[in-house]
């Protein structure tokens, strides 16, 4: 501190608005400052919008302000119609996931410990993992109809398939050397699978179910679109057919909220279950 | 007694691991198993271990056979193979789900004492460092009381006063309960240490060579001349097995042609 006042004066005045001193707010930033930092950007656009046509630059017909897509999103929910079509969207892809998670655990658990079943059953599954789920549509309607259950079968599809290759590698790739533990102990076969199989391949399964859920969501839109007198997917589509681009936003915004709750319900859920994994994810 | 007669082991690949071994350990020896490496030293002991199956010969422990895992045989791996999922004191206890629940609870907490880990009993094994962890997996087997412990290599990725350590609190759980000790090494300082016989192990097919008896009173002084001189001996031994039985010129003419 007794430095600055041997020094030359134009020194000491210099820094403050020099570069050097702007490194230093940037290494202090909290984690509260990286959240405003990420919101920068969005908020920024959506002003700009906001301003942009509220003094006649654009003309917001296509694109509607923030302050418009509020206005519908908050009218929706009013009416009650937000939650119908919410509760619609949430029991198909619950149902789907539900369906094609436990089907995908259990073929992944069947073709990962039985090598009679992974003869017999992946090269099938692989080569149908290659259709695009989407294609098929048109069978599920023809064969199921047009109401509820060609759209939870095609959910289901396409929540099955990334589940069961994530059961199936986790089985595949669980440490020999933990297993010779096992065996160390003389566990059953069934002890084994309790106490060194399950644990291990807890924490890849739950990823595959996460994927598996992020594809429910997909899927649950291209069923919607399909045809649906309810649904965000239907609120999407009765959006298009009247140039209602705000109602479209308001349902995209709403599928937005309702994947990313959905996965941090999944994640809150299941963190238990992992906590004891030696990961990087706490030093991210 | 453990006693192996004729045990040899043949790899699918037609690689003969071991050939002709024949040992015997009575109760509570301590026998360190020292050689090159290749030379079936691992073979040896998961064939014990009832992790492999031997191609002819056969293992018997107090004249059982042994020809899958054995309640009576504990083995300690090279690596800690701690269950990452289970705290230490649940690792500790993973061979004992079958006592009840008192038991196992107090088993645990004294062989977590005798390796000085009772403080860490609630941790996850990742938070232990490299010989923690290798403490935890030696009390993982202790606690089963074995009549035959096997250990491989169990402290070569530890440092020197680490393995000092883990020696102290290896002999410390021996004195306790008395099992027989076979343990795996090419560490010569290490069978000095522990053992009360050296059996030196010669490669391509793994046999065993020579047998140094180590009569050395306990707690031993690893500077001692008595202590010296056996590591010399051992180390003689060592030298002798890794040269190849026919004259070094038949198998170093080939080897030269085809070095550069």
């Amino acid at each position: 501190m007794t430095a600055p006042t041997l020094a030359p004066q134009v020194e000491i005045s210099a820094p403050p608005s020099g570069g050097p001193a702007l490194t230093q707010p940037r290494a202090r930033l909290a984690a509260g400052g990286r959240v405003a930092l990420s919101l920068l950007l969005p908020l920024a656009l959506a002003i700009g919008w906001e301003l942009a046509v509220r003094t006649g630059f654009a003309q917001g017909r296509l694109m509607p302000p923030p302050s418009q897509i509020g206005a519908t999103l908050y009218a929706l929910a009013a009416s009650g119609d937000l939650w119908l079509h919410v509760q619609a969207t949430l029991v198909r892809v619950a149902l789907g996931f539900a369906f094609g998670a436990t089907a995908g655990i259990a073929v992944g658990a069947l073709t990962g410990t039985l090598p009679l079943a992974r003869h017999l059953l992946d090269p099938t599954l692989q080569a149908l993992r290659a259709v695009p789920s989407l294609a098929w549509v048109p069978l599920f309607i023809l064969w199921l109809g047009i109401l509820e259950t060609p759209k939870v079968t095609l959910i289901a599809v396409g929540v099955f398939f990334p589940v069961y290759i994530g059961v199936a590698g986790a089985i595949a790739s669980v440490d020999r050397k933990l297993v010779e533990v096992g065996r160390i102990f003389r566990l059953s076969k069934t002890a084994l699978a309790r106490r060194i199989l399950l644990p291990a391949i807890l924490p890849a399964t739950l990823v595959a179910l996460r994927t598996g859920l992020g594809l429910g969501f997909l899927f649950v839109v291209a069923a919607e679109l399909m045809g649906a007198s309810e649904g965000l997917g239907y609120l999407l589509v009765d959006g298009q057919q009247f140039s209602k681009a705000d109602q479209i936003l308001a349902a995209i915004i709403a599928f937005a909220c309702l994947g990313k709750l959905a996965d941090a319900l999944l994640v809150a859920l299941t963190r238990p279950l992992t906590r004891w994994q030696d990961t990087a994810r706490e030093t991210l | 007694m453990l006693t192996i007669e004729g045990l040899s082991k043949t790899y699918a690949d037609g690689t003969r691991a071991l050939d002709g071994i024949d040992l015997s350990v009575p109760q509570a020896e301590i026998v360190a198993l020292i050689g090159g490496s290749g030379c079936g030293k691992t073979t040896l002991l998961r064939l014990v271990a009832g992790l492999d199956r031997a191609s002819a010969g056969r293992i018997q422990l107090d004249g059982e056979g042994i020809a899958s895992p054995h309640p009576g045989v504990g083995l300690v791996f090279q690596e800690p193979r701690l269950l990452p999922w289970l705290s230490v004191a649940d690792n500790v206890g993973f061979g004992l789900a079958e006592l009840p629940k008192a038991e196992r609870a107090a088993r645990v907490s004294h062989a977590l004492e005798r390796v000085g880990l009772s403080e860490h009993a609630g941790r996850w094994p990742r938070e232990l460092s490299g010989g923690q962890q290798q403490r935890v997996s030696i009390a993982r087997a202790f606690v089963a009381n074995p009549r035959v412990l096997l250990l491989d290599e169990p402290f070569s990725a530890l440092d020197a006063f680490t393995r000092k350590d883990l020696h102290g609190h290896l002999l410390a759980l021996w004195e306790e309960v008395r099992p027989t000790i076979l343990i795996v090494t090419h560490d010569v300082g290490e069978a000095v240490a522990l053992a009360d016989r050296a059996v030196v192990m010669r490669p391509k097919p793994g046999r065993l060579d020579d047998t140094i008896p180590l009569p050395l009173p306990r707690p031993r002084n690893p500077t001692s001349a008595q202590t010296e001189a056996a590591t010399r001996k051992i180390l003689a031994a060592l030298d002798k097995s890794l040269r190849p039985k026919q004259s070094v010129s038949d198998i170093a003419e080939p080897q030269n042609a085809n070095w550069w």
